[in-house]
């Protein structure tokens, strides 16, 4: 036999060996599932063939300076991609750009778009979600926008000028870090906000009434408790109607009203939905050929023993870690501590953890504009969340103490001649002792 | 274009010539060992931790006080430590020397 031939023969058996793993979506999760499993590969082969289907016409990039620095039409920011271009085409990672996937055949095990079937041995889903549109009459006006992929980010880049008026519809995340960027380029903008707080589903009073003020010192025109009934065109602009009879002109109305997971292809294909796709510890779905990672799934969370949809950066990138170690064979539990961030004007949050179903919240430091503080967020006495405002040492405390269930005593916490170091070392005490 | 030389966790020397705006994509992008950018560069997640070269740290200057919390429980932070997306490229910084730290 030729050397020619066995390596051949040894070809051939390695690429028999290659499992053939097919990603929708070309997200931040779908970018790291790509990087942690040719990361496998480093000292040689590549375990697994990788194709990834993508409807945005770009390679995986950075979405949360969408809303953040990527609009200024002064200064137009370039896209920020994950990883580059020869990244892909170094590890052979076929990418179909631009490209829609309609169904899974889950019995041929195929992916179908546009009449091609593409084959897999496992498919990882990570579809992201999709900004809603609340049900209000003209929402869908075409001077409406939401603010999720880079295409919608130019047409709201291109639509900013000094001389405009905005209105947005929601103060989440999304809204508040767009009204932000609004005002840092001098353009008017007025935010409504249906329940009586901003970021009411995600901080404590405390921490809605800081970012209020903030944004009102900013010149934002902030209402809360206000129910937007209609958006009507009236001589070219558009009128934000509400309920208590104030309407609100504009040039664009941008939606920061929360998002929906993008779970439709695995509803169809008869896998496990419910508030996104349902996935086990190992980021499985009732099918143990797909997996599910990132804003389209659901898991439940080993920390918080609850059921979790979770949107973040954080959130993707170590389901995607998870999904890799299960495909090559080396499965482990996904149990990491969510954490999150939000830019705006020259605050930075910082979030450790999950403060939903609080019942106790210690404001350590002054919540007044120009200072830092951080909100630790309790249930039954035990740490759940902690929200550092431009003070990353609390942010980086609570990394460490959140996952291993330690908490420091509660009267050390608002203690601000304590630092946080020394917080972590009476937790590691307290939970000694 | 300044050049910059990342020593890896491996200990390979990289050299970069980039005209991106910061360490951490200018690593990135030439796809630097050690240096992931997860957070995409607003110092967040510390996964562009280096150490600057004794001999530049006068030229690339301290942490600040955001680098600083962020890595004040990292075991390997010394006094040369910073995140990588918070050090700009300017053409005074030419033949830069770090090394990455890595996870
Ligand atoms: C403006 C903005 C700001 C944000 N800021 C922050 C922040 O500061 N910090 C933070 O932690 N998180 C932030 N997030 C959230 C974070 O970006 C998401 O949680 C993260 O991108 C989720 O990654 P993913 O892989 O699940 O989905 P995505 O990154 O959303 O990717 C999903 C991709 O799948 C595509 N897709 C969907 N269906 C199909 C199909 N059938 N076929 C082909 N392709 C399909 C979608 O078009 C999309 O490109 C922000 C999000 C937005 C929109
Ligand atoms: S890239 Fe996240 S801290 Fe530098």
């Amino acid at each position: 036999m030729s050397a020619e031939t066995t390596i051949a023969e040894q070809n051939a058996e390695q690429n028999a060996e290659q499992k053939k793993c097919v990603i929708v979506g070309s997200g931040h999760s779908a970018a790291q599932l790509c990087v942690s499993l040719t990361h496998a590969g480093r000292s040689g082969k590549i375990p697994v063939e990788i194709t990834v289907i993508g409807d945005e016409p770009h390679a995986p990039y950075h979405r949360p300076p969408l809303s953040k620095t990527y609009l200024n039409p002064a200064a137009p920011e370039p896209l920020q991609f994950i990883r580059p271009e020869n990244f892909y085409r170094e590890n052979s990672i076929e990418m179909r750009l631009g490209k829609r996937v309609e169904s899974i055949d889950r019995q041929a095990k195929q992916v179908c778009l546009g009449g091609e079937t593409i084959p897999y041995d496992v498919l990882a889903l990570a579809t992201g979600s999709t900004h809603r549109r609340p049900p209000i009459p003209g929402i869908d006006h075409p001077d409406v926008l939401t603010l999720q992929t880079a295409a919608q980010a130019d047409v709201i880049r291109d639509r900013i000028r000094s001389d405009r008026c905005v209105v947005v519809i929601g103060a989440g995340f999304i809204g508040l870090e767009f009204a932000a960027s609004l005002r840092k380029l001098g353009v008017r903008v007025a935010v409504l906000e249906r329940m009586e707080r901003v970021l009411s589903r995600v901080t404590s009073l405390d921490v809605s009434r800081f970012f209020e003020a903030m944004h009102r010192h900013h010149g934002v025109e902030l209402h809360t408790s206000v129910n937007v009934t209609a958006v009507d065109e009236v001589e070219g602009r558009l009128v934000v109607r509400t309920e208590n009879g104030s309407d609100f002109t504009a040039d664009f109305v941008v939606v920061g009203a929360g998002a929906a997971p993008n779970d439709q292809l695995a509803r169809q294909a008869g896998l496990d939905v419910d508030n996104g796709v349902r996935v086990n510890e190992y980021n499985q779905t009732s099918d143990p050929d797909i997996y599910a990672m990132g804003d389209c799934c659901n898991q439940f969370h080993p920390i918080y023993s609850a059921q979790l949809r979770i949107e973040s950066v954080q959130n993707a990138l170590d389901q995607a870690k998870t999904v890799a170690a299960s495909i090559l064979g080396k499965p482990v539990k996904q149990n990491t501590m969510p954490w999150f961030w939000s830019d705006q004007y020259d605050v930075k949050l910082q979030i450790a953890g999950v403060s939903t179903g609080f019942d106790q919240c210690l404001i350590r430091g002054s919540a007044k504009l120009g200072e830092s503080f951080s909100a630790w967020y309790l249930k039954q006495g035990r740490l759940l969340a902690v929200d550092a405002i431009n003070d990353a040492r609390a942010y980086a405390v609570a990394g460490k103490l959140i996952p291993t269930g330690m908490c420091p005593r509660l009267e050390l916490i608002t203690d601000t001649n304590i630092t946080p170091k020394e917080l972590l070392q009476s937790a590691k005490e307290e939970s000694n002792a | 274009m300044p050049k910059v030389t990342y020593v890896t966790p491996s200990g390979d020397e990289v050299v970069v010539n980039s005209d991106e705006p910061n360490l951490m994509q200018a690593a990135v992008t030439n796809q630097v060992e050690g240096i992931l950018g997860d957070c995409g560069g607003v110092a967040s997640c510390a996964t562009c931790h280096v150490h600057i070269d004794p001999q530049w740290i006068d030229k690339v200057g301290p942490a600040t006080d955001i680098e600083q919390g962020m890595l004040e429980l990292e075991d390997n932070a010394t006094d040369n430590s910073r995140l990588g997306c918070q050090v700009k490229l300017t053409p005074e910084l030419d033949g830069l020397v770090v090394r990455v730290v890595g996870q």
